[in-house]
C-alpha cells in the first residue's frame, strides 16, 4: 500500500479486526437487520464511509480535527500509587482528557464529517450517560449541522447536567417514556426516527454496535485509541502489556483500544456490568439491526439492563465482541455496583482522577483481580471522567453515610 | 412450471381479479378485546386480520400500537399465549401474524413456522428482516407452508423491489411512507407512488399500509393498490372504545373502497 496514513497498513488485511464480511458479518455475529425503509441508507452509508476512509484528504481532515479541537493524542499516564496499591503496573489512556470528557469524540466527528460530506443536514443520536449525545451535540455545532438526541427518561433524571450541556450546544434532547425508559429505548426511538427522515438525517450511531457498517464503522473511528496506545506502551515500557481492560455497554471504547493490542499476546478483558452482561448472560439475538449476544427472557423479549452507570445499561453488545468471546480471543468478566462505587472512590484517592462511572468498571475488574496478575503491566481505558457522575455519586455515598 | 399459492395469495388474487379491493385491519395479539376485534373485523368485510405478536422493541411502531404492544406483555402474552387463542377465534378469513424477528430466532425458524401452522395462521411479515437477511426464515416458512409478507420501501430503488416482489408470498406489503405505523392527516404522496411502481413489476398484490389512517385514504390508497392495511387507526379505536367500534370501523372502510 502506498497511503501514508497511520492505519492503512492494517485497513485491509485479513486478520483479526479487519473488514467484517460482506454481509457485515464477524464470524456469525452482526448482519444487517433494519427495515427494508433503512436498507439503502445503510448501503449508502457503507459506500460513503468506505470511500471517504480510503480518501487521504477525509484522513488527514478528521486526523487534523481530532488534534486541534478534540485533543489527541491523549495521554498514556502511568499511575504509580494505584499501581503500588495493587501490586501491578497500571497505565491509564485518558480518554477522559478528550474534548467533551470521553472516548464518544472520536466516533462523533468521524460521522459528522462523514455526515457531511454525504449531504446530510441533520443527525440524529440516542444516549445513555449523556456523553454520546452531548459528543454529537459538540460536533453538530462544530459543523452546522442540526442535532436530535433521544435519551430514555430514567437518563434524562440521573444525567440532568449532560441533558442540559445538550441543549446548551443547541441540541433538542427528546425524551423516551417507552419500554425501560433507558438507553435500548432510546436507540429504538432514534432508529423511528431515522425510518421517518432518512433523506435527510444521519443516525449518528453510539457504538460498535447497530447494522452494518456501523460496528466496522464505529471501530475504525476509535482505533485511533489503541494505535496510540500501543506506541505509548512501547515507549514507556519497551513491549506490550500484559492486559488490557476496558468497560463494555455497546463496546465501543474497549473495541478501540483492543484494536491496537489484538495481535500481541496481552489480555483483552471487556468489563461488563453485572445487571448488564450480555455476553455472560446472554445468548444471541436480533434487535437494533445486529446478531449478537443480548439478554432476553425466555420467549426473546429484550430484558432490562440494570446498571449504576447510564452509558452501559445496554442488554446487548457489539457483535465484533459476541465474535472475539466466541472465539476466545478477549474475555467478558462483569462487575457489581458495589465493586464500580469502590473503584470511584479509589482512583479518585489515589491518582487524583475522578472516573466516569463506566470506566470505574474497568478499574474494579484490575481491583478485584489484582492479586491473580502481580507484578503485571496493565493498560486501563480510561473512557470518561467523572464530572457527570458527581452527583449521582454524593446521593450514593451520602445514603451509606460516606459523604 | 405452474406456481402453486398458498390460502392468503390464492383468495387475494381471486378477489383481485374479481375487482374486489382488499382490507387487512391489524390488531395486537394479547391487547384486551383482541379477540372480539378480529371477529369484528371478519363480519364487517375484512379480507384477512394481521394479529399482532407483541415485542418489547417494535421499531417499526409508532405510539399507539407501541402502547398496545407494552399493555400486551404486561398483561403476560407470550407468542404462544397469542397463538393458543387462535384457533378459538373461529373466523372464515385467513390471518397472518406481525412480529418483529427476534422472536422468531430465538424460538428457532423451524418451530416457530410449525407454531404458526399448528395455530391455523397462514402468513407472517417481520418488518425488521430485509431481504438480504430474509433466507433462513423464508426457507423454513416455505417449507412449512406459511406465506412470507415481504415489504417494499418507498426508498428503494428500481432494482431491488423486483426482487423484493419475486420473494413475497401472499401479498406484498407497500410501505406507504418513510416512517412507522400510526395515523396522518393525509395520505402520503409516496404511498400511492410506491404502489404504482409495484404494481407495474409484479402479479402479486400489492397492499399499502403504514399511515392509511381513515376510510377516505383507504379510497385514495386502492385507486392504485390492490388493498391497505390499517393497524394505528384499528387499534385506536380498540384501545379507546372496545371491540364493536373496530367492527363498525371495519365497514366504514370497507363501503369506501367497495365505492371502486
Ligand atoms: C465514559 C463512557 N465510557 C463508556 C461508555 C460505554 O460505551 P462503549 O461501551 O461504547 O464504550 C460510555 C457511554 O455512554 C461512556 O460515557
Amino acid at each position: 500500500m502506498t497511503d501514508t496514513t497511520p492505519f492503512d497498513t492494517r485497513f485491509d488485511d485479513d486478520s483479526l479486526m479487519s473488514e467484517p464480511d460482506p454481509t457485515g458479518r464477524f464470524g456469525e455475529f452482526g448482519g444487517r437487520f433494519v427495515p427494508e425503509t433503512l436498507v439503502p441508507a445503510c448501503q449508502q452509508l457503507e459506500a460513503g464511509f468506505r470511500e471517504a476512509w480510503s480518501d487521504p484528504e477525509f484522513r488527514d481532515e478528521l486526523d487534523t480535527i481530532l488534534r486541534d479541537y478534540a485533543g489527541r493524542p491523549s495521554m498514556l499516564t502511568e499511575c504509580f500509587r494505584l499501581s503500588e496499591e495493587l501490586g501491578v503496573r497500571i497505565f491509564m489512556k485518558r480518554e477522559d482528557l478528550n474534548h467533551t470528557g470521553s472516548h464518544k469524540i472520536n466516533n462523533v466527528l468521524g460521522q459528522a464529517l462523514l455526515a457531511k460530506r454525504m449531504g446530510k443536514q441533520r443527525l440524529v443520536a440516542e444516549t445513555g450517560a449523556g456523553q454520546h449525545g452531548v459528543a454529537t451535540a459538540t460536533a453538530a455545532a462544530l459543523m452546522g449541522l442540526d442535532c436530535k438526541v433521544y435519551m430514555g427518561a430514567v437518563d434524562v433524571e440521573r444525567q440532568a447536567l449532560n441533558v442540559f450541556r445538550m441543549r446548551l450546544l443547541g441540541a433538542e434532547v427528546e425524551a423516551v417514556h417507552s419500554g425501560s425508559k433507558t438507553l435500548k429505548d432510546a436507540v429504538n426511538e432514534a432508529m423511528r426516527d431515522w425510518v421517518a427522515t432518512v433523506d435527510g438525517s444521519h443516525y449518528c450511531l453510539g457504538s460498535v454496535m447497530g447494522p452494518h457498517p456501523y460496528p466496522w464503522m464505529v471501530r475504525q473511528f476509535h482505533r485511533v485509541i489503541g494505535d496510540e496506545a500501543r506506541e505509548q506502551c512501547r515507549a514507556a515500557t519497551g513491549g506490550d502489556p500484559d492486559v488490557v481492560v476496558a468497560c463494555v455497554g455497546g463496546g465501543s471504547n474497549a473495541i478501540g483500544i483492543f484494536t491496537g493490542f489484538v495481535d500481541t499476546d496481552a489480555r483483552l478483558v471487556g468489563v461488563e456490568p453485572a445487571g448488564g452482561a450480555a455476553v455472560r448472560h446472554g445468548v444471541p439475538g436480533v434487535v437494533h439491526g445486529m446478531r449478537s449476544y443480548l439478554m432476553q427472557d425466555e420467549y426473546g423479549q429484550v430484558e432490562e439492563a440494570l446498571s449504576i452507570s447510564a452509558g452501559l445499561d445496554y442488554p446487548g453488545v457489539g457483535p465484533e465482541h459476541s465474535w472475539l468471546s466466541s472465539i476466545g480471543r478477549a474475555e467478558y468478566p462483569n462487575v457489581t455496583d458495589d465493586e464500580v462505587v469502590e473503584a470511584f472512590q479509589l482512583l479518585s484517592r489515589t491518582e487524583g482522577i475522578i472516573p466516569a462511572l463506566e470506566s470505574a468498571h474497568a478499574i474494579a475488574w484490575l481491583s478485584r483481580e489484582a492479586h491473580t496478575i502481580q507484578g503485571q503491566t496493565v493498560v486501563v481505558n480510561l473512557s470518561g471522567r467523572g464530572d457527570k457522575d458527581v452527583a449521582q455519586m454524593m446521593d450514593v455515598l451520602g445514603d451509606r453515610g460516606e459523604a | 412450471m405452474s406456481e402453486t399459492f398458498g390460502r392468503i395469495e390464492t383468495e387475494f388474487r381471486a378477489k383481485r381479479d374479481a375487482g374486489h379491493k382488499l382490507l387487512v385491519p391489524y390488531i395486537t395479539g394479547g391487547y384486551p378485546g383482541w379477540q372480539d376485534a378480529i371477529r369484528a373485523c371478519a363480519a364487517q368485510g375484512a379480507d384477512a386480520v394481521e394479529i399482532g405478536i407483541p415485542f418489547s422493541d417494535p421499531v417499526m411502531d409508532g405510539p399507539v400500537i407501541q402502547q398496545a404492544s407494552q399493555a400486551a406483555l404486561d398483561r403476560g402474552a407470550t407468542p404462544q399465549s397469542v397463538l393458543d387463542e387462535v384457533p378459538r377465534l373461529d373466523v372464515e378469513i385467513p390471518l397472518l401474524v406481525m412480529t418483529y424477528y427476534n422472536l422468531v430466532h430465538h424460538d428457532g425458524h423451524r418451530r416457530f413456522a410449525h407454531r404458526l401452522v399448528e395455530a391455523g395462521v397462514s402468513g407472517c411479515i417481520l418488518p425488521d428482516l430485509p431481504l438480504e437477511e430474509s433466507e433462513p426464515w423464508t426457507r423454513a416458512a416455505d417449507h412449512e407452508g406459511v406465506e412470507t409478507v415481504m415489504l417494499a420501501a418507498p426508498t428503494a430503488p428500481d432494482d431491488r423491489l423486483p426482487r423484493v416482489a419475486a420473494r413475497a408470498r401472499g401479498f406484498l406489503y407497500s410501505v406507504g411512507l418513510l416512517g412507522v405505523t400510526g395515523e396522518r392527516d393525509e395520505l402520503a404522496a409516496t404511498a400511492t407512488a410506491l404502489a404504482g411502481r409495484l404494481k407495474a413489476i409484479t402479479e402479486v398484490p400489492v397492499l399499502v399500509g403504514v399511515g392509511v389512517s381513515n376510510a377516505e385514504q383507504a379510497y385514495e390508497a386502492t385507486r392504485v393498490a390492490d388493498g391497505v392495511i390499517q393497524g394505528a387507526s384499528m387499534m385506536r379505536r380498540l384501545i379507546d372504545q372496545g371491540p364493536d367500534a373496530v367492527g363498525e370501523y371495519v365497514a366504514e372502510v370497507r363501503a369506501s373502497i367497495d365505492r371502486h
